[in-house]
């Protein structure tokens, strides 16, 4: 048996390699985990600012809708219902466009018009979010105060129930205007996503099932979206994030008035455009901290809806196989 | 062999960097900082300019809002600050803090009706009130329509624009309305925020007008020299000998000349309903805050003879951007309080008069 040498210049080489490989895998690792620290260490200021007014209000905090400044009493309800509303309404009017639109491009659009159309939407994507809210300040809220609204209020407004959603001064701002921004804001991201990932599904797969007789709706709905639904609800997620927490654009339009009022018309809050409003000029320690209670508050809104996306994929990925 | 000629070329920018340090560390009475109200910023930013130029000293102004500045101040990060709204004894003191006024503005109702042209609407404070309270809901109302026989008042909804971020104009507004209305006083108070009881929020003086020129029957308020330079519809206001006076240098000049400085503790000066008969009611003083013990003595000379410069020789500009000097008797006063209450980290008193 020959001992097998190995010479010393290749030898140090593969040395060096062992030493590179670890130091790589610790320097991401380190990254990793500052990410993780970073999160928990903005939960536990967050937690540390906010706690004169928690303390001082304790559950009441979730519960009220005063914000007075002048006797400090502040309650979260109006932002919060403002920024759950305000989201719901974009995520109900964004993803339908959105899943259009991603269809469309991945597979009705003609070929020379799929690359101009994909292009345009990420140019959408890449708008600061502060030129929306100046077109939907200058020039949609306008239009849809003088246009849309008087219309809406005298025939929708008369209706029995949801008439109370369609009232009031047709000025174009409120919360109607301001989920409508974000909708609009949101729809390239999640639009962008789902094109992506339906891209990525198997040609074969959606040739099978148009070789079955199968229409173009029964190959989206039956391979496409199956295929894809943890790209899909990952894109729903991101815009979602991004509605949630828009703050320029919502400030622009939704009138910003701590009201709670059923009608879409009216001006309202968010949490978010809130903290962009008062901080500045907040005077006081309860006041400054209830606002940091508001930022909080918004931190574990969007940490359950996270939780909630991932809750989601898991029981769609365990019941994966069961339906046929 | 590269790498340690990139230690060495990086141990140099360092060195570099440090002697760079090190020399701004050196110039820094040369350099003042300061942050708050956002409604002074302008004159502030055009007398920091014509200063430099005169004297070499740096002047930096952020215009962070005026709550901003009194943190900012109190925490030490600025050399001074500055607020819309006066801070009163007892907040002085806690701080360490003096605070002088200067400049003067006010705060115009603002309005978007068709065929009204600016100061045809005559207001009376409790009518104002009553307006942003709820109370009054028509322009043709019969309380409005008495006041204004000669308008041609619409049947339309009034929609009330308020400011949606804390502000000094919102506290001289509130003020004026806590003082000639009881049920203002009562039910909402007077403080840079409030809880409104209705009405649309605009960011800064622009959103509100800009809400105000987008909503046909709407009214609002806007920092005077904010609607002069935008030709807003404003309106004429009654002021507390029963005139009604329209909103120029000359009305809140005579506001300022009413208020007795003299014996106000930390000049605690509210300029809102003063007598006199050419007085607009809702004017206030814009103020600087310092801390009584200057930690560098060198800093605090500077900024106070660059204030001292600006109540000397900046009356004029401050008129080109529609801001209202403070009087000369009363800029006398201040040196006077500065000479008193103004200190080194020994105690000695930084200011000696002015008399350079």
């Amino acid at each position: 048996m020959q001992q097998l040498t190995v010479p010393a210049a290749i030898a140090r080489q593969l040395r060096w390699n062992a030493v590179a490989d670890l130091l790589f895998r610790r320097l991401t690792l380190l990254f990793a985990i500052f990410v993780a620290v970073l999160v928990f260490a903005i939960l536990v200021a967050l937690l540390v600012g906010a706690w004169p007014a928690l303390s001082r209000f304790g559950p009441g905090f979730i519960t009220s809708a005063q914000w007075n400044p002048v006797t400090e009493e502040f309650g979260a309800l109006a932002t919060i219902f403002g920024t759950l509303l305000t989201s719901t309404i974009a995520m109900l009017i964004a993803v339908p466009v959105s899943f259009g639109i991603a269809l469309f491009i991945t597979e009705l659009a003609p070929a020379w018009l799929k690359r101009p159309v994909g292009i345009a939407i990420e140019l959408l994507a890449a708008v600061p979010s502060i030129i929306y809210g100046m077109w939907g300040l200058f020039v949609f809220a306008p239009w849809f105060g003088d246009e849309i609204q008087p219309f809406l209020t005298s025939t929708l407004g008369n209706w029995p129930l949801i008439g109370a959603l369609f009232q009031g001064p047709p000025m174009g701002i409120g919360l109607f205007t301001a989920s409508l921004v974000l909708a609009i804001m949101v729809i390239p991201f999640i639009a962008a996503v789902m094109r992506d990932v339906f891209e990525l599904v198997p040609p074969v797969l959606k040739e099978s099932a148009y070789g079955l007789g199968c229409t173009t709706w029964e190959v989206t709905w039956n391979v496409v979206l199956p295929y894809t639904k943890v790209g899909v609800v990952g894109g729903i997620m991101l815009g979602l994030g991004r509605a949630l927490g828009e703050t320029m654009a919502v400030t622009f339009v939704i009138g910003n008035a701590h009201v709670l009022g059923l009608s879409l018309f009216m001006p309202g809050n968010t949490i978010s455009s809130a903290l962009a409003n008062e901080f500045a000029e907040a005077h006081g320690e309860l006041y400054v901290s209830a606002l940091i209670a508001l930022g909080l508050l918004l931190f574990l809104i969007t940490f359950i809806v996270l939780a909630l996306a991932r809750l989601l994929l898991l029981r769609l990925s365990r019941q994966e196989g069961r339906t046929t | 062999m590269r790498i340690k000629t990139k230690l060495r070329l990086l141990c140099l920018a360092l060195a570099g960097l440090a002697l760079s340090g090190g020399t701004v560390a050196a110039q820094q009475a040369t350099e003042i900082n300061g942050a708050g109200a956002s409604f002074p910023y302008p004159i502030y930013v055009k007398w920091a300019a014509s200063y430099n130029e005169l004297t070499g000293i740096r002047v930096n102004y952020q215009s962070v809002g005026s709550g901003g500045g009194i943190r900012q101040i109190t925490a030490k990060t600025v050399d001074f600050g500055a607020s819309d709204a006066p801070m009163n004894e007892d907040e002085l003191e806690n701080a360490g803090l003096i605070q002088f006024p200067m400049v003067i503005g006010g705060v115009v109702p603002v309005m978007n009706l068709e065929g009204i042209k600016p100061g045809e609407i005559r207001l009376t404070g409790e009518l104002l009130a009553d307006i942003y309270l709820g109370k009054i809901t028509k322009w043709n109302d019969p309380v409005l329509r008495k006041l204004n026989p000669d308008v041609n008042l619409p049947d339309r909804a009034i929609t009330v624009v308020h400011r949606s971020d804390g502000s000094g104009t919102t506290w001289m507004f509130t003020n004026y309305l806590s003082k000639v209305s009881k049920d203002w006083a009562d039910q909402v108070g007077n403080n840079s925020a409030v809880q409104w009881p209705i009405g649309v929020g605009g960011k800064g003086n622009e959103g509100v007008a800009s809400y105000v020129a987008r909503i046909n029957g709407s009214i609002g308020y806007v920092e005077y020299a904010y609607a002069l330079q935008n030709n807003l519809t404003y309106a004429l206001m009654q002021n507390r000998e029963g005139n009604f006076v329209s909103p120029n240098v000359k009305s809140f000049q005579a506001a300022a000349a009413g208020a007795d400085w003299e014996n106000s503790p930390g000049f605690y000066v509210v300029l809102t309903d003063q007598p006199g008969a050419d007085t607009w009611p809702i004017s206030g003083a814009s103020f600087i805050l310092m801390h009584r013990q200057q930690d560098n003595p060198e800093i605090g000379k500077a900024v106070l003879g660059f204030f001292d410069w600006a109540y000397r020789n900046g009356a004029e500009q401050a008129i080109e951007l529609d801001y209202v000097p403070i009087p000369e008797s009363v800029y006398a006063i201040v040196q006077r309080h500065w000479a008193k209450t103004v200190t080194g980290p020994d105690g000695a008193p930084l200011w000696n008069g002015g008399g350079k």
